[in-house]
């Protein structure tokens, strides 16, 4: 039973394709919402973005979007799964809009891919990285559970995660440079990339999540 | 171990049917959109495009409503264009579950809302649609312009320069499609392909021209393409994405399988 999701809605971009993939791998409610109330009755909550981060930023504070989800990580202790510009919000500053201070939830930065970005080979990578590519799983975790090691999720981004707690990393994806593709702690699980369109591979994993105890 | 290059599926779509014409006049009737999507989404497509081809104003709302479906039922990227001329267009279709919206006309006539839809969205879903012609200059060397209309109303516009342009403004990715090529399965028009994948930093879709999967590996390793789009030989089962797939792999692309 994985009760009821909250996906916390911060007004930026579309949050019905992490829906409808959590309501097609079973999960018994879906609420989108950025009610307190409602967020506090979850059982699961998932802190989802997508578009420019001082943007997400100025509506995830304006909304207090940031106080729910410090209360589901400390105070609920229910399972979180961020994604994307979720998980870079999260960090504790940004290089994207020529600077931005996140939400400092998680040390570390949120970086340039570069301009021009190669290869180990000297090939030049487009920038955004966007498209599938093949995540190595650095821990056991739970949300892994069926997923084999170096499978393709869809990332679609300019910038990339280094969290400064190597100890958290659960998985990386090779771009030019090691970005950090998921972070586990405790009942957080972070992904830059998108399990709502990352195929099979991604729904294994949101199935994972609405089944996790939110324990590592 | 990279990127894998993409294989989108486009639908072509005529008030709520999947339609594919031979340089835009021949219309045969593929099927619901619904359905194919999904086909493609088990298929392992890496993408879906959906291109709007409806002229009224009714069918526009129908569109919005397929893609609200599509959205419901497949798990991988989509892209909508087609008649997207507004900020408020963008945000209707990314509401009803597009990832990523193609603008093409609309760029034309206002290049600001490339930048004020990328710094609104994100550049990640703002793909710009480029519809390239091969005019050739004066003295015989290779140059293609922008057409409008179906191909049939010169802009005047240097196509690589203006792929250079949207990826300045915001651009996430360029959808560039050769209207000399567009239905005839003679492959894609490699020179403009490769000028404009060697211009850009952002990753570009080769559009127009698929008849035999030699021409989509054609269009990764000599055009430099990021992605490949093509619409018939999927529809009527020519050939499946395993296969395309399969014969990427084989001469070397990496690819998703």
């Amino acid at each position: 039973m994985s009760g009821i999701v909250a996906v916390i809605d911060y007004g930026m971009g579309n949050l019905h394709s992490v829906a409808s993939a959590l309501q097609h791998v079973g999960a018994d409610e879906v609420l989108v919402t950025n009610d307190a109330d409602l967020i506090r009755k979850a059982d699961r909550v998932v802190f989802p973005g997508v578009g420019a981060i001082r943007d997400c930023l100025s509506e995830i504070r304006r909304l207090k979007c940031d106080e729910l989800l410090a209360q589901a990580l400390t105070e609920q202790h229910i399972p979180v799964l961020a994604i994307c510009v979720g998980l870079q919000a999260m960090m504790t500053r940004s290089q994207e809009n020529a600077g931005v201070e996140c939400l400092n939830m998680i040390p570390g930065e949120v970086r340039f891919f570069g301009n021009p970005l190669k290869d180990a080979q000297g090939q030049r990578l487009k920038v955004p990285h966007m498209g599938w590519n093949e995540v190595h799983q650095h821990t056991d975790h739970p949300l892994w559970a069926g997923i084999p090691d170096m499978s393709r999720f869809y990332f679609v981004h300019s910038y990339y995660v280094h969290a400064q707690d190597r100890g958290l990393l659960a998985g990386s994806v090779d771009y030019g440079v090691s970005a950090d593709a998921a972070l586990a702690r405790d009942n957080l699980f972070a992904v830059q990339f998108h399990p709502e369109k990352s195929a099979v591979a991604g729904l294994t994993l949101l199935k994972n999540f609405l089944e996790w105890n939110g324990q590592c | 171990m990279a990127l894998a290059k993409r294989i989108i599926p486009c639908l072509d779509v005529d008030n709520g049917r999947v339609v594919k014409g031979v340089n835009f006049v021949d219309i045969r009737d593929a099927g619901d959109p619904v359905e194919i999507a999904m086909r493609y989404n088990e298929q392992g497509a890496d993408e879906v495009c959906f291109l709007d081809i409806t002229a009224s104003h009714e069918g526009r709302e129908t569109t919005v409503h397929t893609v609200e479906q599509i959205a419901e039922h497949v798990f991988i990227p989509l892209t909508v264009g087609g008649g997207i001329r507004s900020i408020e267009d963008i945000r209707t279709m990314l509401n009803a579950g597009a990832d990523k919206v193609s603008i093409n006309t609309a760029a034309i006539h206002n290049p600001e809302l490339v930048r004020e839809s990328a710094q609104r969205f994100g550049s990640q879903c703002i793909v710009v649609a480029i519809d390239a012609k091969r005019v050739d200059d004066v003295d015989g060397l290779p140059r293609w312009d922008i057409f409008t209309h179906g191909g049939r109303k010169p802009t005047g516009i240097n196509a690589v320069e203006w792929a250079v342009k949207m990826a300045d403004l915001g651009a996430g990715e360029i959808l560039l499609t050769s209207m000399d090529r567009d239905g005839t399965r003679n492959g894609f028009e490699l020179g403009v392909t490769r000028a404009i994948t060697d211009a850009v930093e952002i990753p570009v879709i080769a559009s127009g021209g698929v008849g035999t999967l030699d021409h989509l590996v054609d269009g990764v390793i000599l055009g430099g393409a990021d992605a490949v789009l093509a619409a018939s030989i999927f529809h009527f089962g020519e050939y499946s994405v395993p296969q395309a797939k399969a014969y990427m792999a084989e001469h070397g692309i990496e690819v998703r399988r």
